[in-house]
C-alpha cells in the first residue's frame, strides 16, 4: 500500500514539475527577439507581397500571438480560452507549425512513436550490454577481460556518434547487407502495420540502436563496475562467503543487488540524454524521429513546433525518473520503508 | 582427544613483502574456546580467515596446514577444492564478524539471509528450514521471531543485528564458530549480554569457538585457552588461567598493564566547598525536530538532552559516560557553543576565577571567536579528523591562521613546541597524516587543539579508536598536559574503566538524562542506580575469577521503562535528580 501512495505522490509532483517546465520552455523560446510570423511579415513587406502579409496577420490573431506573453502561454497550455475557446496542450491541441504550414500534431505524429521506439531499443541495448560486461569486469577486475572491456568501452565513448554511424553504414551494408538510412523500407511508409513492415523496421533499427547506445553502454558499464567493486569490499560479502556460497551465486544475490541502485536510477537521465543526443545521429542516418524537426523548428523560431518537441522531451525525462524512482522503491527496502521507524 | 582444528606453521604475506603472519600455530579441541589475543596488525584476524580461506585476494598463504577433524579423520583445508571448501564454510565452521551494522546485506530480509545457510548446505528444506530458523531466533533471544524473520537489518539495533549474525552462524549447527571481535562495536552492556548468549549456546551445543579479540576482559570471561599474538607471531599460548594468572611473556605483561581497570580500593578525596566552575551547564536541553513522514504528518521531536545540570571545575575533569544515543556528544557540542541549546538554557563560561561568567547562548560573533580560542575539542577518530592532504605543519597552524594570530614564523615555532609537548619530534612537521599510527595521530589531534592555548578541552571519546597499549599512553599524555597547563576537561566516553582513571567527577547519561552523578569513588563503589550497576557489572575484567554478572546487567541495561519502580522513567514522568550523599546524585523517585 505504501508503494501505491508513493506512486500517486510522485505522479502528482511529476505533473507539477511538468507545468513549471512548460513555463520555462515557453519563456526561453520567446527570449530571442522576434518570432516566426513577424520575421515573415517583415520579409513579405520588403518584397511587396501583401497577400501573404494578410495570411500571416490572420495566423497571428488566430493563435493569439498579438497578446501579452503570459496570455499566450496560458492559451497555449489550454489554461485560458483563446480565440477558439480552450484549445491548448492539455486539450490535445498542439498548435500550428508555421514553418511546415501544417498542424504540429500531423508533423510529429508518426515521428513520436518512432522516437520512442528507437530510444527504447537503444536503452535496452545499453542495459543488455552494460550489465553482463560490467559484472564480468568487476568480478575479474585487473585481468585481461577487465582491461579489454575498458578499452573497447572507452573507444565507444570517444568515437563521435555520427562518425560511428557512417562507418557502420558502410560496412554493414557492404558485408551484412543492412539497409542504409531511414527506419523502414520506403514502400512501407504510410502503410498500416504488418508483419513485413515490422520486419523492415527491426532490420533498420539495428545500426541506429548500436550507434545511439554505444557510448551510453560504455559509461554505464564503467559505473556498474566501479559500484560493484566498492560493494565487493563490504563486510556482508565476506559474511556470504563464510556461509559457504559459491562465488557466482554470492555475487548475483548480494553485491549486484546493491550495485543495481545507481544502475536503475540512471534510467531517468538516460532517456532525455538519448533523445537529445540522437538528434545529430538522426539527421545523419535520416531517421524520421523528432530530432530533425526540433533542429529545424529551433532554427526558424517555429514557436509551437519547438515548444511541443521540448515538452515531449521533458515529459520523457520525468516519466523516466518516475519509473526509476518506483523501481528503486521496489528494489530497495531502505527507500521503501524510509519513514518506518526501526 | 584429537584437536578439532589444528593450525600449523601458518604463514601469510602480501605481495613480496615480509610475511604478516609468520609461522603461527594453534589448536582448538571440540567444545573448547580458544582466544586469539592481540592488537590491530597482529595478524589474528588474517589467521582466522585463512582457516576458512576467505582472505583478501592480495594475501597469499605461503605455507602451513589447517587440519579440520571430521568423521573421516583430519583433512587439510588448504588442499580442498573451492567446492569442497564451500561445504565446510557455514556448515562445519561458521563465522561472526566485527561490524554487525555492515555484515548483513541491507537489501535482504534477515530470515532470508539466515535460512540461506540451511538451503545452501541442504540441511533442511521448506517449512522445516523455516521452523529451524525461527527456533534459532528464539534461542538467541528474539522475543518475536516471526517479526525478525521479515525485518530488514536497518530496522534492528546493533545488538539485535549481532544476535541475528549469531543466529546465522549457529543455525547450521557447526562444529566450530570463529568470532572475530564479535562485541567490539557494541555498547558495554550489550556486549555483556551477547557474550553471555554465546557462552550459553556453546554450552548447549558443545561447539568449539575461536574468539578473536583485543580485550583481555572478554578473554577472561570466555576463554579456556589463550594464544597471544603480536606482529604476526605467537607470543604466548596456554590454558587461560595460566596465561591470565601469571603471564610469562613480556608482551602479555604489557597488555595487562595497559588494560584500563576500575581501581581496587576506594579512597575518599577531601572536597572543598566553594567550587570554581570554568563551565557550568544549567537547565540545558536539546530537542531535534524531525520532518514528518509526509508533509501533512506532524513533526516528530527527539529529546537528545533533557535538563542537564553540571559543571566542569577548573583544573579538573568531568567525565560524561553513556552508550551511543545517550546524548553525551550533543552535550559536548553545546559545551563548545557548536550547537544551540533549547531556549531557557544557561551555559556559563568563566575564563578566570572570579571573572564574570559569559553565557554561550547569548554570545555575539566577536565574543564567540574569543571564546573558541579558549575552548577546543579533541575528536574520536584520529583517522578521519586530520585532512589527509594537509601536512602536519599546515594542520597545526590552521587554527592560528583562522584566528589571525602570530606571524608565519611564530606559528611554526608554536607548532614545534606543541609537537614536543605531545611527545612527537619536530622533524615530523612536513609529513602527511598517513605516515602516522593511530596513537600518533591522536597526539597530533591533541597538539592541534592546544595550538591556541585553550583552558578548556572537550575530549570526545579520544581513545576509543585506539589499541589498549596506545590508549594508555594517550590517557597519560592528557593527564600530564592537564596538570601542566591547568586545563579543564570535559571527557566523553562509553568506557567506565577509562573514565575511572582520569575523572574527578562522573555523570552517567541515558536517553538524554543524567541518571547518576558523583565523584568516581562514590559512583564505582556504591552505585545507586540500576543502570550504573549494569554498566559496572558489564565491564569485562581481565581476571578469570571475576566473571560478568549477567543478572545485574540485564536488570539495568534494558529500556528505562523496565527499571525498578523507583527509577523508572518515560517521556512524560521523569524522576528528579536527588542528592543521596554529598556530591552524589541519583535520578529516582523518593
Amino acid at each position: 500500500m505504501a508503494i501505491l501512495r508513493f506512486a500517486v505522490f510522485r505522479f502528482i509532483t511529476m505533473l507539477a514539475t511538468l507545468v513549471v517546465v512548460s513555463v520555462m520552455i515557453f519563456a526561453i523560446i520567446n527570449l530571442p527577439p522576434g518570432d516566426y510570423l513577424s520575421n515573415q511579415i517583415n520579409e513579405l513587406r520588403a518584397t511587396g507581397q501583401s497577400s501573404g502579409v494578410a495570411k500571416a496577420e490572420f495566423l497571428r490573431t488566430e493563435y493569439a500571438l498579438d497578446r501579452p506573453l503570459w496570455e499566450q502561454y496560458l492559451i497555449w497550455m489550454g489554461f485560458a480560452p483563446g480565440p477558439h475557446g480552450f484549445s491548448g496542450m492539455i486539450q490535445g491541441e498542439f498548435g500550428w507549425s508555421f514553418e511546415f504550414d501544417r498542424p504540429v500534431a500531423d508533423i510529429v505524429g508518426g515521428a513520436l512513436w518512432l522516437t520512442v521506439l528507437v530510444n527504447m531499443a537503444a536503452i535496452l541495448f545499453v542495459y543488455m550490454v552494460a550489465l553482463p560486461l560490467g559484472v564480468i569486469a568487476a568480478a575479474r577486475s585487473k585481468t585481461w577481460i577487465d582491461y579489454t572491456s575498458a578499452f573497447v568501452g572507452y573507444l565507444g565513448l570517444a568515437t563521435p556518434n555520427f562518425l560511428l554511424a557512417l562507418i557502420l553504414f558502410y560496412y554493414g551494408n557492404r558485408y551484412l547487407n543492412l539497409p542504409i538510412g531511414g527506419l523502414m523500407d520506403p514502400k512501407f511508409e504510410g502503410e498500416p502495420m504488418s508483419y513485413e513492415k515490422m520486419k523492415s523496421v527491426l532490420v533498420h533499427l539495428i545500426i541506429p540502436t548500436f550507434v545511439i547506445g554505444t557510448s551510453g553502454a560504455a559509461a554505464m558499464m564503467q559505473r556498474l563496475r566501479a559500484n560493484l567493486l566498492d560493494e565487493l569490499g563490504k563486510p556482508y560479502v565476506e559474511t556470504a562467503r563464510a556461509k559457504g556460497m559459491s562465488e557466482t551465486r554470492m555475487l548475483v544475490k548480494y553485491p549486484l543487488r546493491v550495485a543495481f541502485n545507481p544502475f536503475v536510477a540512471d534510467i531517468g537521465t538516460l532517456l532525455p540524454a538519448m533523445v537529445s543526443g540522437s538528434v545529430l545521429v538522426s539527421v545523419v542516418l535520416g531517421l524520421q524521429t523528432i530530432g530533425p524537426f526540433l533542429l529545424t523548428a529551433l532554427k526558424s523560431q517555429d514557436l509551437f513546433l519547438s515548444a511541443f518537441v521540448l515538452m515531449f522531451v521533458a515529459m520523457l525525462t520525468l516519466v523516466g525518473t518516475l519509473i526509476s524512482d518506483l523501481l528503486l522503491a521496489l528494489l530497495d527496502p531502505r527507500i521503501r520503508f524510509g519513514g518506518r521507524s526501526a | 582427544m584429537t584437536a578439532l582444528l589444528k593450525v600449523e606453521g601458518l604463514t601469510i604475506g602480501f605481495g613480496n613483502a615480509a610475511p604478516v603472519v609468520d609461522d603461527v600455530s594453534f589448536s582448538v579441541d571440540p567444545g573448547e574456546t580458544l582466544a586469539l589475543v592481540g592488537e590491530s596488525g597482529s595478524g589474528k584476524t588474517l589467521s582466522c580467515r585463512a582457516a576458512l580461506r576467505i582472505l583478501p585476494a592480495v594475501a597469499q598463504v605461503r605455507g602451513g596446514a589447517v587440519m579440520l577433524d571430521g568423521p573421516d579423520g583430519p583433512c587439510d583445508l588448504m588442499g580442498l577444492t573451492e567446492r569442497q571448501m564451500c561445504y565446510v564454510r557455514g556448515n562445519r565452521v561458521s563465522m561472526i564478524f566485527q561490524e554487525p551494522m555492515r555484515s548483513l546485506s541491507p537489501l535482504h530480509r534477515i530470515g532470508n539471509q539466515v535460512i540461506e545457510v540451511l538451503r545452501l548446505h541442504g540441511t533442511a528444506k521448506g517449512q522445516g528450514a523455516r521452523k529451524r530458523v525461527l527456533e534459532t531466533f528464539e534461542r538467541v533471544g528474539f522475543k518475536d521471531p516471526e517479526r525478525i524473520y521479515g525485518s530488514y537489518p536497518f530496522e534492528l539495533s546493533g545488538g539485535m543485528r549481532q544476535r541475528a549474525m549469531i543466529a546465522m552462524a549457529i543455525v547450521g549447527k557447526p562444529d566450530l564458530l570463529i568470532a572475530d571481535e564479535p562485541t567490539t562495536a557494541l555498547d558495554v552492556t550489550t556486549q555483556a549480554q551477547v557474550l553471555g548468549l554465546i557462552k550459553e549456546i556453546q554450552h548447549e551445543t558443545g561447539m568449539a569457538m575461536i574468539l578473536v579479540t583485543h580485550d583481555l576482559g572478554v578473554v577472561a570471561n570466555m576463554a579456556d585457552s589463550v594464544t597471544v599474538m603480536n606482529r604476526g607471531r605467537v607470543m604466548e599460548a596456554g590454558p587461560a588461567p595460566l596465561v591470565l594468572g601469571s603471564p610469562q611473556h613480556g608482551y602479555t605483561k604489557e597488555l595487562f598493564a595497559a588494560a584500563p581497570m576500575i581501581p581496587e580500593s576506594s579512597e575518599q578525596k577531601a572536597k572543598d566547598d566553594g567550587r570554581d566552575y570554568i563551565l557550568e551547564m544549567r537547565n540545558v536541553s536539546k530537542t531535534y525536530t524531525l520532518k514528518g513522514k509526509a508533509p501533512w504528518h506532524p513533526k516528530e521531536h527527539v529529546y537528545a538532552v533533557r535538563g542537564i545540570e553540571f559543571g566542569v571545575e577548573r583544573g579538573k575533569t568531568l567525565a560524561v559516560v553513556g552508550e551511543s544515543g545517550s546524548g553525551k556528544t550533543t552535550c559536548a557540542h553545546m559545551a563548545l557553543g557548536a550547537e544551540w541549546a533549547d531556549p531557557g538554557a544557561e551555559i556559563l563560561f568563566k575564563p578566570e576565577k572570579g571573572a564574570e561568567a559569559v553565557n554561550l547562548q547569548e554570545l555575539g560573533s566577536a565574543d564567540r571567536l574569543a571564546f573558541q580560542r579558549k575552548a577546543q575539542m579533541v575528536f574520536q577518530d584520529p583517522y578521519s579528523t586530520l585532512n589527509p592532504r594537509m601536512r602536519v605543519k599546515d594542520a597545526l597552524c590552521e587554527p592560528m591562521e583562522i584566528h589571525g594570530l602570530g606571524t608565519h614564523g611564530e606559528r611554526i615555532e608554536r607548532a614545534t613546541e606543541m609537537l614536543r609537548w605531545v611527545g612527537l619530534s619536530e622533524n615530523m612537521l612536513t609529513r602527511y597524516p598517513h605516515a602516522f599510527s593511530g596513537g600518533q595521530r591522536q597526539r597530533l589531534s591533541i597538539a592541534r587543539a592546544l595550538m591556541l592555548g585553550p583552558m578548556f578541552l572537550v575530549c570526545d571519546e579520544p581513545t576509543s579508536a585506539l589499541d589498549v597499549s596506545v590508549q594508555e599512553q594517550v590517557l597519560q599524555l592528557l593527564e600530564e598536559i592537564r596538570d601542566r597547563l591547568n586545563l579543564s576537561y570535559m571527557f566523553i566516553s562509553h568506557d567506565l574503566a577509562v573514565v575511572a582513571r582520569i575523572a574527578d567527577e562522573v555523570a552517567v547519561m541515558r536517553e538524554g538524562l543524567v541518571i547518576e552523578q558523583g565523584p568516581p569513588e562514590a559512583l564505582f563503589y556504591s552505585p545507586q542506580h540500576p543502570y550504573t550497576k549494569a554498566l559496572l557489572a558489564a565491564q569485562p575484567e581481565p581476571d578469570i575469577n571475576r566473571p560478568i554478572d549477567l543478572q545485574t546487567v540485564s536488570q539495568g541495561a534494558g529500556k528505562p521503562t523496565t527499571w525498578p519502580e523507583a527509577f523508572r522513567f518515560d517521556d512524560v514522568t521523569i524522576p528528579p535528580l536527588l542528592e543521596t550523599s554529598p556530591g552524589h546524585k541519583v535520578r529516582c523517585h523518593v
